[in-house]
């Protein structure tokens, strides 16, 4: 806006102001308890407590071109793990053929730490995929649906009702096994193939994964394309068929969107936020664009709102920092970026 | 509710090319301004009339004001900090002046060298050879959100500076997120205190988007009706105090999310990604919209 002064980058009034007002904290500072302003969160109507579940080393390194060695993998878990994140989606027990990139499902599982109290998910895309995620150690699993006929055709080469059949003989055995199981739903807000995607078929996906006996629910907008209004009208729908408590968003920024639908679906009382540490994994319907939205931005956005996720935000950002440069690529996050280039971060 | 019209104020040419490292030759500006001028946006900020020797890359501000082609509809407000350069932007066919002022007196002091109270009397001499020539003057007030020297702003002291600016006769008061730091929670209360002496008609926003947290500020600021949006075509213009982070937000990413809500901004939004992808070439750069790389289909 005005002239331009060199040596700003050091200036300490601003590392000041994002280590104290915005909880990035000192690398041994603890994360942060209960938020300053927490009256205000609670006079907005915002949540006072978002679970922020971490999927970069599944969603994010399986959208990443270059393929990650297995104790890369592992010690990323690790890292995210040391953060506060209550949630890190690790693998995938699909078909190496279909996946090369989670081909190591099991020696990851087995190789990484499990730290108490945090969640250690897996996908299991079928039965087979189930028992040998169990077998691996698995605690936790996920299944993904889709709102959209086509997208499912492409992608896993059935119908919804078929998959959704599949579906429940995962949570059929899962039950059995006091297993709980995420249910993801791709799609919710645009579909690379059919395009615009109503709000009740959302719902009615939604519901069919929940009745099967999903604790949650996470609703994609896969491509990014939602906005505000249209995450809000989804919501309203999906909110008549499954309980407030029981929903998480999945938000992709490939068109910048993410924070903003995020913002709104707190703000009509969703707790569960999905995202991905340095907004690892690209969009695979868009050359070149991004994909995942960065978990460092989102919690920025969280504490400056006052809302309590746990999670501390500088060791996010080691992590992150961690994982780009084993890499070799920039970070998504635009916290780290302007992290790293202030010094508040080194 | 949220607006059903919102405008749009194009500070891409200005704010947006001034913070890029590249000097762009003034034919290239020009054609950036009248591409621009084809999109539909009602204001778009065209130069800034200040000594070349603090900002050289708007050295060629009275060459661009006279060789734009001025689209009926549309303002083409430059920055005056001063009666002389309001004069020489007069004098130049400048139909609409813009003043900044900042809510930081260290940050007032750094960059020009004075205090927040010194700068408004400055003004007082624009403002008052603007009301006599009927010119309309826009308001800034930077570093709304944090500042990069004096860390965090009271929204107290955004309030009372934006309220004199305001009160000297600005017609609008465009709120800066200087350093892009701010969120939903601060950006909340901060209009919620500059509400109370500033109405909401009048009051802009200018986000910056160095942390992602752009689109959600404006979002909030459109809920609590807010309906001026300052962005950058192709979020030309990164952070002078972070280095290679960005700056301005994209008006692509921004035309997208106001349209998906239904609201109106009477911008093509087709053309403009166009005119980001002109400038971008021009300047050998990637763009930083998100809209605009997810469209690209190369």
């Amino acid at each position: 806006m005005g002239t331009v002064p060199s040596a700003l980058k050091h200036c300490l009034s601003y590392q000041h102001l994002l280590k104290e007002q915005l909880w990035i904290g000192e690398p041994a500072a603890p994360p942060p308890a209960a938020p300053h302003p927490g009256q205000e969160s609670q006079a907005c109507g915002l949540p006072e407590y978002i679970k922020i579940v971490e999927v970069g080393p599944r969603d994010g390194l399986q959208n990443e071109k270059v393929i990650v060695p297995t104790d890369i993998k592992i010690e990323l878990i690790n890292r995210l793990s040391k953060t506060g994140l209550p949630a890190i989606e690790v693998t995938s027990f699909v078909s190496s053929r279909w996946v090369p990139q989670m081909a190591d499902h099991k020696e990851v599982m087995r190789g990484i730490e499990r730290h108490p109290g945090v969640q250690y998910p897996v996908l299991t895309p079928n039965l087979q995929g189930f028992h040998s995620a169990i077998a691996a150690g698995a605690t936790e699993v996920s299944v993904f649906g889709a709102a959209s006929e086509s997208f499912s055709k492409m992608n896993i080469n059935c119908s919804i009702e078929e998959s959704i059949e599949k579906f429940e003989e995962v949570a059929k055995s899962a039950k059995n096994m006091n297993i709980p199981v995420r249910g993801y739903v791709s799609c919710a807000l645009g579909c690379p193939y059919e395009g615009n995607i109503i709000p009740a078929k959302v719902a009615e996906v939604s519901k069919r994964l929940y009745s099967m006996g999903c604790y949650e629910i996470s609703l994609g907008d896969t491509i990014g394309v939602g906005t505000p209004g249209s995450m809000k009208r989804m919501l309203e729908a999906v909110m008549k068929e499954i309980p407030l408590s029981a929903l998480a968003v999945h938000c992709h920024d490939t068109y910048g969107q993410a924070l903003a639908n995020i913002l709104t679906a707190i703000q009509m009382g969703v707790a569960v936020v999905d995202s991905s540490v340095a907004g690892l994994g690209g969009c695979p319907y868009a050359k070149g664009a991004t994909g995942n939205v960065a978990t460092e931005d989102v919690i920025y956005m969280l504490n400056g709102l006052g809302i309590n996720t746990g999670v501390n935000l500088h060791t996010v950002m080691e992590a992150g920092n961690f994982i780009c440069t084993a890499l070799n690529k920039k970070t998504n996050s635009k916290v780290a970026q302007a992290s790293f280039s202030t010094g508040t971060i080194n | 509710a949220l607006p059903k019209r919102v405008k749009v104020v194009e500070v891409g040419p200005r704010d947006g090319l001034q913070n890029e490292k590249s000097v762009v030759p003034t034919a290239v500006k020009i054609s950036l301004i009248n591409m621009l001028s084809e999109t539909g946006l009602q204001v778009i900020e065209a130069t800034s009339f200040v000594s070349p020797k603090w900002v050289p890359q708007m050295a060629d501000h009275t060459e661009v004001m006279q060789g734009i082609n001025k689209f009926p509809g549309v303002s083409y407000p430059v920055l005056t900090p001063n009666l002389k350069g309001f004069q020489a932007a007069v004098a130049a066919g400048a139909k609409e002046v813009s003043i900044f002022g900042a809510a930081s007196e260290l940050f007032t002091k750094k960059n020009i060298n004075c205090s927040i109270e010194e700068s408004l009397e400055r003004f007082d001499e624009v403002m008052m050879a603007a009301r006599a020539a009927s010119i309309p003057v826009r308001g800034y007030v930077s570093c709304v959100l944090g500042c990069p020297y004096e860390g965090k702003i009271s929204a107290a002291k955004v309030a009372e500076v934006s309220k004199k600016m305001y009160s000297m006769g600005c017609y609008e008061i465009s709120l800066g997120d200087t350093i892009g730091v701010g969120t939903p929670g601060s950006m909340k209360d901060m209009l919620t205190a500059v509400m109370k002496e500033v109405p909401v008609g009048a009051l802009a926003v200018h986000c910056h988007d160095t942390y992602g947290q752009a689109l959600a500020n404006i979002l909030v600021a459109l809920q609590m009706g807010v309906s001026v949006v300052d962005a950058s075509v192709a979020g030309l213009g990164g952070c002078p105090y972070a280095q290679g982070a960005s700056g301005n937000v994209a008006t692509e990413d921004l035309v997208y999310m106001l349209h998906g809500l239904g609201i109106h901004t009477g911008v093509d939004l087709q053309k403009l990604m166009d005119t980001g992808t002109f400038i971008c070439n021009a300047l050998n750069r990637q763009t930083n919209s998100k809209v605009s790389q997810a469209s690209c289909r190369l």
